[in-house]
């Protein structure tokens, strides 16, 4: 039986898994002690639900647990990794190369630094939606401080070669911070093998609850610092202060343990449900176009632009379905997605384009509904659409003289 | 974002879809709006030449269902109407009627500019002799 709305929309956000629910549960009410409180047993055992869970979600990225510093989600984890760099290593250099395509607390973060005398590259991504490493390597300078790429684009999903950033910047000593918040728990990442110095992650994107996230600092070769951006009482090895949010940190740790037990199966899982949607709508439908590489992808993405359709227009026709688009109409700027226009398709694929983001929850049965749904709110569309119709006419639409407004 | 129950049901139901005859010399054609900016309206008139009255107005629209509401509600409102009551139809107008929000006034624009470029598109062709565009 098909429960609505179906929610496709897991890049935003994943629903909690009753099981990571259950192991937090004893946190909020009977053991609610403070992780920081070293002289009685309501500390002690907050402390000891910490660190085991430190423990599980070291492991999930191949890291030693005293790496691990929790924070409020992955937004928190970015702004402490690029500006703690940039603030402990201002001796060293100011320069800071990310990408185009980078969440905007990636972006947003290098643009105020910016403003305080740093100086960023954006390097721009190529069709495929990866950044050229030979671009990578010539952007580097003597003042370059820290490369900042993340590991899955949570719009397009595609996976930067993160194994050989990693090694480019190792030669150069240069540190390498990822956002790795829709890949971690997904696919197979390892702070050793991937040489990453610093990596941001999240829980609530893995089955885990909102309002925690965690970044990783590397320890030993190099040793990692970092200027805590928020003052206090030195929580976190001085990194970042603030009591720690103990049910929160449990439920991520548990939520990364399953993950990582279930990623073989799951992830095969995702993509078999990602590549039947996709082939359903490429056979059904004409004109249809996958956004980003789908060689070196998360395997729960897929984003396409449906040509001559307005995507804002066509959430609204499949409102019983969760997901999300890169049109103008659906963004609170009115801007369609910066990521699809740094492919260089052309704003109009981004007006037309949606992302599904397939989840633990989802059912054969869902996809199956979603994409009969989908061609039929298209057709029904691209009958409406007056670009479809000159398209079939044979008119060249770059050609033609629009009133842009 | 919440949809105004007229909104949905003209995205739901839109009136007047289609085309008309674009060389026929009592049509007049509007296109307006750009693919890159994320709406295309394309509204079309045909007008009685005796007695100046809209007859008939069709539309195809590439947009967010606000621009499909507009599109088809302006279809609605031409028809009957006489060339020079057409040019009256105030954008506010179609506002109001969907109850359109803030950040959807635009599409009631670009509908009156729909209107406005098929009857400027209309008048230039039945300004010009019949003979002399087959020429």
């Amino acid at each position: 039986m098909l429960k609505f709305p179906i929610y496709l929309d897991n890049h935003a956000t994943t629903p909690m898994d009753p099981r990571v629910l259950e192991a937090m549960m004893p946190y909020f009410l009977d053991s609610f002690g403070n992780a920081a409180s070293r002289n009685h047993s309501f500390g002690w055992v907050a402390e000891e639900a910490v660190e085991k869970a430190r423990k599980q979600l070291a492991d999930v990225i191949g890291a030693n647990s005293k790496e691990i510093v929790f924070t409020s989600g992955a937004t928190e984890s970015n702004n402490l990794a690029i500006k703690g760099v940039a603030e402990m290593y201002a001796q060293k250099g100011n320069h800071i190369i990310t990408a185009a395509t980078e969440h905007k607390a990636v972006l947003d973060t290098c643009k105020r630094l910016e403003k305080h005398g740093a100086r960023v590259t954006y390097l721009p991504v190529q069709t495929n939606g990866l950044i050229d490493l030979d671009q990578l390597r010539e952007a580097i300078t003597d003042k370059t401080i820290l490369v900042s790429i993340m590991y899955g684009n949570n719009e397009i999903g595609t996976i930067q070669d993160i194994p050989a950033i990693g090694k480019i910047c190792k030669e150069k000593g240069i540190l390498l911070h990822t956002d790795a918040t829709q890949a971690v728990g997904k696919v197979p990442v390892n702070v050793i093998s991937d040489n990453i110095d610093l990596l941001s992650f999240t829980a609530h994107k893995m089955y885990g609850p909102k309002g925690v996230g965690a970044l990783y600092v590397r320890r030993k070769s190099p040793r990692v610092q970092l200027t805590a951006q928020m003052d206090g009482g030195g929580h976190e090895r001085g990194m970042r202060s603030g009591t720690l949010n103990v049910p929160g940190i449990v439920g991520f740790g548990a939520a990364a343990a399953l993950c990582q037990k279930e990623m073989a199966e799951e992830s095969a899982r995702h993509a078999f449900l990602r590549d039947k949607l996709k082939d359903k709508l490429m056979a059904e439908l004409d004109e249809t176009y996958i956004n980003g590489t789908m060689e070196h992808r998360l395997p729960h993405n897929l984003n396409i632009s449906f040509a001559y359709v307005e995507g804002e227009s066509l959430l609204m026709g499949i409102n019983d379905i969760a997901v999300s688009s890169g049109s103008a109409c659906t963004s609170a700027t009115l801007e369609p997605s910066y990521v699809l226009k740094a492919l260089g398709a052309g704003d109009d694929l981004a007006h037309s384009s949606i992302r599904f983001g397939i989840g633990r929850f989802t059912t054969e049965e869902e996809v199956d509904y979603t994409a009969a749904k989908v061609i039929d709110v298209v057709r029904k569309l691209r009958e409406l659409s007056p670009l479809y119709d000159m398209v079939k006419e044979g008119i060249d639409l770059s050609k033609v003289e629009w009133s842009a407004h | 974002m919440a949809y105004s129950d007229k909104v949905l049901d003209h995205y739901n139901n839109p009136r007047n879809v289609g085309n008309l005859d674009k060389k026929d010399p009592n049509v007049g054609t509007g296109l307006v709006g750009a693919p890159e900016c994320g709406d295309v309206m394309k509204l079309q008139i045909k007008v009685n030449p005796e007695t100046g009255v809209i007859e008939d107005a069709k539309f195809k629209t590439f947009g967010c269902g606000s621009a499909i509401a507009s599109s088809s509600l302006a279809t609605e409102m031409l028809k009957g109407k006489t060339v020079d009551e057409a040019l009256q139809i105030k954008n506010t107008l179609i506002v109001n009627e969907l109850s359109l929000p803030p950040v959807k006034i635009h599409c009631s624009v670009l509908a009156e500019d729909a209107i406005k470029a098929a009857i400027t598109d209309y008048k230039a062709k039945s300004a010009t002799p019949a003979t002399a565009q087959t020429a």
